[in-house]
């Protein structure tokens, strides 16, 4: 199963295909039960707060990609504007791994000081999709 | 035959100079560019500022220091990173002054922004609301990233318009 899903990402980051958001929850809990054998899935909630919280430092998510995720969203140091990042506004995303890693990289060490976490990633994943 | 070769002469000589005294000489030094990885990466968060307003010596820095880049993480994969690199170099600006034996990182502290702008234009601009900062060049220059900064797609925002002194 592992062996399949990496190879499906693999493609995607090859240009062959797109990936799919749900493809991503399921590569998110996979890498969960390996940080945490007692992984118990992923919260809407959690993610959703974790998404406003800017975690004891200067940034949230919201800072940039709008309170509200189906809204546009301006980036807080330049300005620029940016697509929604909900899924339902925005089809392109969480369908490239190559930019899902990338902006997790950069993001989750401009908010967090840190790289995130699969079970945070997926927390904030499945409330993304949430918002209509 | 030497009058009218003169006479020519003279009136290019005049056009010439009618085109140094309009300012348009400045934004012909930004001519639009095409790289597709330049423009989606820089561009992501900013408007992908031309090559040519920085040195090499000031991009090689920049892009040595992406990790921690004006206060937030720019990282970009190796290929990427080199690819964009070189075409920064190939296309920077040359015979650069640095300032203080070190290579300029910002767009706006150079000589050639300054009196570009700073000499035009009064300090509160840059705060309005709808400008932010030196950095946001689409809030005047509407089709910067585009790479176009000509004096056509020049609006100044609502409430200043030229002559710049306006309200000073």
């Amino acid at each position: 199963m592992r062996l399949i899903l990496a190879a499906t990402l693999l493609a995607t980051a090859a240009g062959v295909r797109a990936e799919t958001p749900a493809d991503f929850l399921t590569l998110f809990a996979t890498q969960a039960k390996q940080e945490n054998p007692a992984f118990s899935g992923f919260s809407a909630d959690q993610g959703q707060r974790w998404y406003a919280s800017t975690h004891g430092r200067e940034w949230s998510c919201a800072s940039c990609h709008a309170r509200n995720p189906a809204a546009r969203g301006e980036r807080a140091d330049t300005g620029k504007s940016m697509a929604p990042l909900a899924p339902a506004a925005n089809p392109e995303r969480f369908t490239r791994l190559d930019k899902v890693e990338k902006w997790f990289k950069r993001n989750c060490n401009d908010v967090l000081g840190r790289p995130c976490t699969a079970q945070e990633k997926g927390d904030v994943l499945t409330y993304l999709l949430t918002v209509r | 035959m030497i009058l009218p070769l003169s006479r020519h002469h003279a009136t290019s000589l005049g056009a010439i100079l009618v085109l140094v005294a309009s300012g348009g000489v400045a934004d012909e030094r930004i001519r639009p560019l095409n790289h597709p990885a330049w423009q989606q990466e820089c561009g992501a968060c900013h408007v992908a500022y031309p090559p040519q307003l920085l040195s090499a010596p000031s991009w090689r820095a920049i892009m040595n220091g992406l990790d921690q880049h004006f206060g937030t993480d720019a990282r970009l994969d190796p290929h990427a990173h080199a690819d964009i690199l070189r075409f920064l170099v190939q296309n920077a600006g040359r015979g650069k002054t640095p300032v203080r034996g070190q290579p300029p990182l910002r767009i706006t502290e150079t000589r050639w922004f300054i009196h570009e702008h700073s000499e035009e234009l009064p300090a509160w601009i840059w705060k309005r609301s709808d400008v932010k900062s030196p950095a946001n060049c689409t809030a005047c220059h509407t089709a910067a990233d585009r790479g176009d900064y000509s004096e056509r797609t020049l609006r100044l925002p609502k409430g200043f318009s030229k002559p710049y002194h306006a309200e000073d």
